[in-house]
């Protein structure tokens, strides 16, 4: 726990070292105790933290959670629609298989449920095989059909006969991860600049204004195409992922500049400040040990405000074909192949990563908000 | 006036510079250019490209020469000639290749804005002055739907919705098309706006002069109307700044999913082909005239605002 320092009027009912105490006979909290207790009445904010944990969870377990790896198919069920569990009490849950019928003339197969088949699905059942974490290899998996030869598609296929659930599930790891490290880039760009704009002031701010202006007043979309359809085919999957983020954050630090800059113009000038640098302190001591700490918690806000704005941006890009692209899985790569309404009039399934893409925003948002009204608790 | 409407001009030079010199660059940015990935797709064609015709063609386009002569040649004529290059994939001069489409662009991104305006104003001032009613709430709600929803989820599931349902085909041109395309445009940017009217109003709400006016008996709907909501419209001028770019990166992606006849597809076709001229100058006049918009907005929020207009002395 770091000791964090509080506005002028407030300090004195601080102690540090402890997270709630007393102090002449009065109860004290920290300022993250502080902010927790206000951001626990925005209900909102605490279902979008559950739902934020929970999406974050299914990415770090995502071979564990998912029946299938994301390479497997079949190609004999091509779009087969979602499959309905059934629990039978004697005999454990089971789904119904399909019989197809080929259309005679585009040969293209049309499935129906068949009630007569039954596949029996197991929960912890033996599949692949798969490195959890990278490291530790195993073959279990929550959910999945007890003969591995069987189809099971609980959520409908793809055009290659891809099980979506599975791809769905290994999506949330890239989807979710660009965002974060694309925002990790913005933050460090931004706090640079807009720290220096903001303290130093004069005509070092103006210039910095000026680029942040100009930034911000591009329109963000064709400069990602541009620069997105600018890198080279012939890059890994591995390049194209952190070329991506780079180029995320290229768009995204202006925001976070601008915030950082605000606070450092209403710090400066601050008791606490002056103090500081009145007792010897130099110029990157009062900016990184007095003055930041006093507003991580808005910090923390505008970074959870602009995952979201990423991981759109993300899904649009791969949506178009220039962002991620196969053999890597993310929502915005499952959604290309919902591309135009014959195929969704077939498969409407497969708009699911959408659904998926919205739940996510959601949530971030709403802890977003609920951070933002509660990074200052002091504020009534 | 005059001096702010002069200095904001002055401003934009060097961001307009910018913007073309950026333009440029990232056309530059891929390995190879247009007839080497022309060439390669004539080949696979099983076509043979005469080596000589292909040198023609590189003195023609000056392909050879370093990046900033390339610069030079293309700013240069659009300066002096109004002439953007010619598109290698069409073989039009890219003028007429963007003026075909361009009034698309600017008609679907300005009844997009009204639409904003539209739902946003009615929306605001209703959740602004019923704070926490249900209403608000639900006003709240949708906004954040607007907000998470990806523009182009929204136009699928409405061209989904219409074929399904209605059994109506949407591609192209049609009143249809164009409608959704419109309302699918127009929300992206409604939910900001009406948080920014709602934040501005209830501001405006709480200064002694309306609790004054209140207490004389003056009738809530003339002490809302009258100056509240005329002081919080004053920031919503100024909304067009930030909606404006979104809503042409908007456009650009729905017009692809839609394909409508705008700058768009036109775009992202160009960069798939390496066609750098018809790309840049793309990239270059969507970015100069959201600049222009932006001052537009900035111009007509001083004429209103004469803080802001003092401001800038």
């Amino acid at each position: 726990m770091t000791t964090v320092l509080l506005d002028a009027d407030t300090t004195s009912s601080v102690e540090a070292g402890a997270e709630t105490g007393t102090k002449n006979g009065r109860r004290t909290a920290k300022q993250w105790r502080l902010v927790w207790w206000k951001f626990r009445q925005h209900k909102l904010a605490m279902v979008g933290l559950v739902l934020m944990f929970g999406i974050y969870l299914v990415a770090l377990f995502a071979e564990f959670l998912a029946p299938f790896g994301t390479s497997t198919f079949n190609s004999e069920y091509t779009y087969a629609p979602p499959q309905r569990i059934h629990v039978d009490w004697g005999e454990g849950l089971y789904v119904h298989g399909y019989t197809s019928t080929i259309d005679e003339e585009t040969f293209e197969p049309t499935f129906e449920v068949d009630e007569s088949q039954r596949i029996e699905i197991g929960l912890f059942v033996k599949g692949e095989e798969y490195e959890l974490f990278g490291l530790i290899p195993w073959d279990r998996h929550l959910i999945g059909p007890e003969d591995p030869g069987q189809p099971m598609y609980l959520l409908g296929a793809d055009r290659n006969g891809h099980d979506l659930l599975s791809r769905l599930i290994h999506g949330t790891r890239i989807s979710m991860t660009i965002g974060l490290v694309g925002v990790a880039m913005a933050l460090v760009l931004g706090i640079i600049l807009g720290g220096v704009s903001g303290y130093f002031g004069g005509r070092t701010d103006t210039v910095i204004q000026r680029i942040v202006e100009f930034f911000m007043s591009i329109p963000g979309i064709p400069l990602w195409m541009g620069l997105s359809a600018a890198l080279p085919h012939e890059w890994g999957p591995m390049q194209r992922y952190f070329a991506i983020t780079v180029i995320l954050a290229v768009i995204g630090w202006t925001d976070m500049a601008r915030v950082v800059r605000g606070r450092f113009l209403s710090l400066r000038n601050e008791e606490f400040v002056t103090s500081a640098r009145l007792d010897g302190s130099g110029r990157p001591r009062v900016i990184y040990r007095h003055m930041l700490p006093s507003f991580t918690s808005h910090l923390i806000a505008s970074v959870t405000l602009s995952i979201p704005a990423m991981i759109l941006a993300e899904t649009s890009l791969s949506f178009l074909g220039l962002g991620l692209q196969d053999p890597v899985v993310s929502w915005g790569v499952l959604l290309q192949d919902a591309q135009n309404v014959r195929v969704l009039s077939t498969a409407p399934w497969l708009m699911l990563p959408g659904v998926a893409v919205i739940v996510a925003v959601l949530a971030l948002n709403f802890v977003g908000d609920g951070l933002r009204d509660a990074a200052d608790p002091y504020k009534r | 006036m005059l001096t702010y409407i002069g200095r904001r001009c002055l401003y934009m030079v060097p961001t307009l510079f910018a913007i073309s010199v950026v333009a440029f660059a990232i056309i530059q940015l891929p390995p190879g250019d247009f007839l080497t990935s022309w060439v390669t797709r004539m080949e696979s064609e099983g076509e043979k490209v005469d080596p000589a015709m292909l040198e023609g063609l590189r003195e023609r386009y000056a392909l050879g020469d370093p990046f900033y002569v390339q610069y030079g040649k293309w700013i240069s004529g659009i300066l002096f000639h109004g002439d953007f290059g010619e598109s290698f994939e069409f073989g039009r001069s890219v003028t007429s290749l963007v003026l075909d489409r361009l009034p698309w662009s600017i008609g679907l991104t300005v009844f997009a804005l009204i639409f904003t305006w539209v739902v946003a104003f009615p929306i605001g001032l209703y959740s602004a002055v019923r704070q926490y009613s249900i209403g608000d709430y639900l006003a709240t709600t949708i906004g954040f739907l607007g907000l998470a929803i990806p523009n182009f989820m929204l136009a699928l599931a409405m061209m989904y919705i219409a074929y399904r349902v209605f059994g109506l085909s949407t591609s192209g041109i049609s009143p249809l098309t164009i409608g959704i395309a419109i309302v699918v445009l127009g929300t992206a940017g409604t939910a900001g706006t009406i948080r920014i009217l709602r934040a501005n109003l209830l501001d405006e709400l709480k200064k002694p002069y309306v609790v004054a006016a209140r207490a004389r008996g003056v009738s809530e709907r003339a002490l809302v109307v009258k100056y509240p909501v005329r002081m919080a419209l004053n920031p919503f001028v100024s909304t067009i700044g930030w909606v404006l770019p979104g809503l042409v990166g908007g456009e650009v992606i729905v017009a692809q999913v839609l394909n409508l006849p705008t700058t768009g597809p036109l775009l992202f076709s160009a960069l798939r082909t390496q066609d750098m001229y018809l790309a840049g100058s793309i990239i270059l006049i969507i970015s100069v005239l959201t600049v222009i918009g932006t001052l537009l907005s900035d111009i007509l929020l001083a004429w209103l605002d004469p803080r802001v207009r003092l401001g800038y002395r």
